[in-house]
């Protein structure tokens, strides 16, 4: 089955050396962070998580969002899904893995990974997650493999996957509630600890999940003619349309609690956010282009305007929005203010970003050489 | 005798069964021990606000503590490791930053680990790396740690520094009695636990030649600190969030 990744058009491999480079300096990033420590990132003693750590967050959506085509798919006999159900499985294996690597990275002693294991803490939620993180890679892996094997050979899926998929669909959730719980739980980040923030974190991730695969299956039609059809797609829109207005409301809730209840420590994390504290405004053009991203989106998905172009820029238009939302702002502006209300300053830089964009590279990797074998597979059958 | 795939499963699921329950019934353990260390030693400190003379340049206590503990002098901000500092009143006290007395408003104060009695750092650890100890010391074990930093974002009051780099060559003396620490791992104070275990009084105590700090055992009538604090009014940072701090501050 993998020799069909082994085969493929110049543009294949010229796309495969691009990101293998991209991953190489991402190593060599990595091995000089191994090397002098965490002091090569823009984190400080105030801010002591920054883009892994909100990279993770954002992914881990992404992987969860599989759900949004398995449950129709499995559980509501949807069949308009059929060829897109395994693209979103897939798609949480790349995801997942690079959670997985985000963590990796973030962690000043990498060597000793292994002492969460060898000292399990069943009252640390970072035990739950990597718990719920490795059960549904393994989950999404068998699965999938399961699938895409037995359809090589032309028989049917074998009855001993069905329960691994039925156990996905709740798994997908708690991998999303639990990585909420590692915030939620505290009782120093006044802007984590929330209630709505699990809630939120689902309905952001059924928004920016969906709008990924669209784009992907989009590009896929493009380049290999493997199309899953036009009402899949319209679903697929529908979800996250849907999902997008709702997390914008939960938003919106949170705003409505901070500000009318006027208490500093809650209010203040969104100032910095949005118009910016004791002289620190980093992140409020990002927090402003997300906000107007998302707007256009919806007014583009709510207008009833059909149209490819329209779909594919709607879908451009949540990703990148909730991206900067989840994937930089709900991180970092947990931390600053600081628990001491100590304004400090963050910037990744550029080591940060070079293991960023090696990861990322990781998991576009994982998806085209997924893709393309689940492509091949699917054209001879 | 042979197996069958039946037998071997029952026996398995009998066993899981069975491990579960001896981690019960440990757990039930911890708790008959935490029971009894009310009747044990907990550790406490009262810093003074009107001893206290970090307004006038001195820095006794944290110098003493540096220098018994290896904490590195690293002239970074970012990346500082402070066990015992200083930091204005309207810091230590965010909440309570518009009391009407300039007097105290106007002090900066010393700041280290609270030592609670219900840590939220240790909850959230995920190697047990960092746990509380009968006597209410919160302890690190530095080659555990994974440099994870949950510790550091769960802390309220902002107790603990992470080795963003190598720390050793910003240690002027190495103290050899005391181990340095190696980058990518949490460290704070410990309260001077290897001194309590020969029977002194911390560094920082030892070390304030204004007598602004009392150290002692809360759990003890008759104990300097339960007389400080039966006398004086002294208020603790954040109580409301239920962590116990065992730093108390006496206006």
């Amino acid at each position: 089955m993998f020799e069909k990744a082994l085969v493929g058009s110049r543009r294949y491999w010229l796309w495969v050396s691009a990101l293998l480079v991209l991953i190489a300096i991402g190593a060599i990033f990595y091995l000089r962070q191994l090397t002098y420590g965490l002091g090569v990132t823009g984190l400080s003693r105030d801010v002591t998580w920054g883009l892994y750590i909100s990279q993770f967050t954002f992914f881990v959506g992404v992987a969860a969002s599989a759900v949004m085509v398995v449950l129709p798919y499995y559980l509501h006999d949807y069949k308009q899904f059929g060829k897109i159900t395994i693209l979103g499985e897939l798609l949480a294996v790349a995801a997942v893995t690079m959670c997985m690597l985000f963590i990796f990275v973030d962690m000043g002693q990498p060597a000793r990974v292994m002492n969460v294991l060898l000292h399990p803490t069943p009252h640390s939620m970072m035990f739950w997650d990597m718990i719920s993180l490795n059960g549904y890679l393994l989950l999404n892996g068998v699965i999938a493999f399961a699938t895409l094997s037995s359809e090589k050979k032309g028989i049917a899926t074998p009855h001993w996957v069905k329960p691994f998929i039925y156990l996905s669909i709740p798994w997908a959730v708690s991998i999303h509630t639990v990585t909420a719980f590692l915030y939620s739980g505290l009782a120093s980040r006044p802007f984590w600890m929330t209630a709505v923030l699990a809630p939120r974190f689902l309905a952001s991730a059924f928004a920016s999940g969906p709008a990924l695969l669209i784009l992907l299956i989009l590009v896929l039609r493009r380049t290999t003619g493997y199309d899953p059809g036009e009402t899949a797609l319209g679903k697929l829109k529908t979800i996250m349309t849907y999902a997008a207005t709702i997390s914008v409301f939960f938003v919106l809730m949170e705003l409505f609690t901070a500000f009318y209840s006027g208490i500093p420590e809650h209010r203040e994390h969104f100032e910095f956010l949005y118009v910016g504290l004791d002289g620190q405004n980093g992140l409020v053009p990002w927090m402003w282009i997300s906000t107007i991203l998302m707007v256009a989106a919806l007014a583009m998905l709510y207008s009833q305007r059909a149209g490819k172009k329209i779909l594919a820029a709607s879908c451009v238009c949540i990703f990148i929005s909730l991206w900067i939302e989840k994937g930089m702002g709900l991180i970092i502006g947990g931390l600053i203010p600081s628990a001491l209300g100590i304004v400090t300053k963050y910037q990744p830089t550029m080591p940060e970003w070079g293991i960023v964009i090696g990861i990322w590279s990781i998991g576009t990797l994982m998806v085209t050489v997924f893709y393309k074998i689940t492509v091949g597979v699917r054209s001879i059958s | 005798m042979t197996i069958t795939r039946k037998q071997f499963l029952k026996f398995a699921a009998a066993s899981l069964v069975g491990a579960a329950g001896a981690k019960l019934v440990s757990g039930a353990e911890v708790v008959k021990q935490a029971a009894a260390s009310k009747n044990g030693k907990r550790w406490a400190m009262a810093v003074d606000f009107q001893k206290c003379r970090w307004d006038q340049g001195c820095n006794q206590c944290s110098a003493a503590c540096n220098r018994a503990h290896n904490v590195p002098d690293i002239p970074d901000k970012a990346h500082e490791v402070k066990w015992i500092w200083k930091e204005k009143y309207q810091t230590v006290f965010r909440q309570q930053s518009e009391v009407v007395n300039p007097a105290l408003t106007s002090h900066p104060l010393s700041l280290l680990c609270n030592h609670c009695s219900s840590p939220a750092c240790t909850k959230v650890c995920p190697t047990g790396a960092t746990w509380k100890q009968e006597d209410g010391v919160v302890m690190m074990d530095w080659h555990r740690c994974i440099g994870c930093r949950y510790c550091m974002a769960a802390c309220p009051y902002g107790s603990r520094s992470f080795n963003f780099v190598d720390p050793r060559p910003y240690v002027a003396n190495i103290n050899p009695d005391f181990p340095t620490r190696t980058k990518g791992v949490v460290e704070k104070c410990n309260f001077c636990n290897e001194r309590l275990a020969k029977g002194q009084i911390p560094a920082c105590v030892e070390g304030c030649s204004e007598r602004a700090l009392t150290f002692g055992d809360q759990n003890d009538p008759a104990s300097e600190i339960r007389r400080v604090l039966a006398s004086r009014y002294a208020i603790q940072r954040q109580p409301e969030l239920g962590t116990g701090p065992s730093v108390y501050y006496l206006i």
